[in-house]
């Protein structure tokens, strides 16, 4: 089976520091959270998701149009989930600096997950003898 | 009806006789029913309506960890012990449930549980639920985590591998493993979520 650069694990570690960050976040609800913890793990998380973009951009004969199908789906469906979050904060009074921090980080969710599904169906989609 | 064929040195063949229907990823009628729940949770939300939320935590929140546990405890080690084929077969009906039913369970538990701790003053510091929500928040994180970068990416591949001509069955093989142990982890997670909810419902 083709070798692929580690493009599925720096995205699903990119989602897991999210997840931390958001845990820290919400755990101080409705008090203030301080932000120093969950914006250092949000920019970690983004250099992981960039690097796994540059990886992925850099694939060839890879199964474009399947990866990019999947993603246009499953970004419409993760854009609908973290809307619904958002929405959840803002109700909640979450503003400023807090509310922006927590924009940056759905908005690294909702890319993470159709990158990594557009990514797992489309490595199967590809030509099995093509070079890494 | 979907036949998946037989698996034969890493394809899956297609079989002489009835042509394979196509299988569906997304099934396209249970769209409008998923709009319906998300609807629902907004206004829920945007209301602070105790019932309507109480509704969406405590029936999402069943379902959802019933169905975890029956799927990662039960089906899951059945699954591991049949043929390629007939896991195929099965996921060819059963994941494309799943990809609809699955999150929008997550998405009405989650956020409607949210807004009813805070409603309820369970997420104030001093209040002796605080503790246990947060605990409950982890161990859904890490359920997130598996099921949103693991389990689902390798459930829809394995439906879109089996929409192909020539499903290879190699890939479905590797790919339904991936789903029996994540399953089976999120189903034992699920013990601890039932722990912690009886905790936070009796305190």
């Amino acid at each position: 089976m083709r070798r692929y650069p580690p493009i599925a694990q720096l995205t699903v570690g990119s989602l897991a520091l999210i997840v931390i960050g958001g845990i820290l976040m919400a755990s101080y609800v409705p008090r203030p959270p301080p932000l120093a913890a969950p914006a250092a793990l949000t920019a970690v998380s983004a250099a992981l998701a960039l690097t796994s973009a540059v990886l992925l951009s850099r694939l060839e004969q890879f199964a474009w149009p399947r990866f990019f199908l999947a993603f246009r789906w499953a970004l419409l469906a993760y854009v609908i989930s973290a809307g619904v979050i958002g929405f959840a904060f803002v109700r909640d009074h979450t503003r400023g600096a807090p509310l922006a921090l927590v924009v940056v980080m759905l908005v690294i969710f909702a890319l993470d997950v159709p990158v990594v599904i557009a990514f797992t169906v489309a490595r199967y989609s590809s030509p099995p003898h093509a070079a890494s | 009806m979907t036949d998946v064929g037989n698996v034969q040195a890493g394809t899956v063949d297609a079989a002489p006789g009835p042509a394979r229907a196509q299988v569906q990823v997304v099934p396209l009628r249970g769209l409008p029913i998923v709009a319906a729940v998300v609807v629902f949770v907004i206004a829920s939300i945007a209301g602070n309506w105790l019932w309507a939320l109480t509704f969406c935590h405590v029936v999402g929140g069943a379902l959802w960890t019933a169905i975890d546990l029956f799927v990662g405890l039960i089906v899951g080690p059945i699954l591991a012990r049949l043929s390629v084929p007939a896991r195929a077969e099965f996921s060819a009906r059963f994941m494309p449930k799943m990809v609809l039913l699955m999150p929008t369970l997550v998405l009405m538990t989650l956020a409607a549980g949210f807004q009813l701790a805070l409603k309820e003053g369970n997420l104030a510091p001093g209040n002796p639920n605080h503790v246990w929500l947060i605990v409950s928040y982890c161990v859904v994180g890490v359920m997130a985590v598996i099921a949103l970068g693991v389990l689902e990416p390798a459930n829809i591949t394995v439906l879109v591998e089996m929409r192909k001509q020539q499903p290879d069955g190699a890939v479905i093989a590797l790919l339904m493993r991936r789903f029996i142990y994540t399953s089976g982890i999120i189903g034992v997670m699920q013990v601890a979520t039932l722990i912690i909810m009886t905790r936070v419902a009796t305190q």
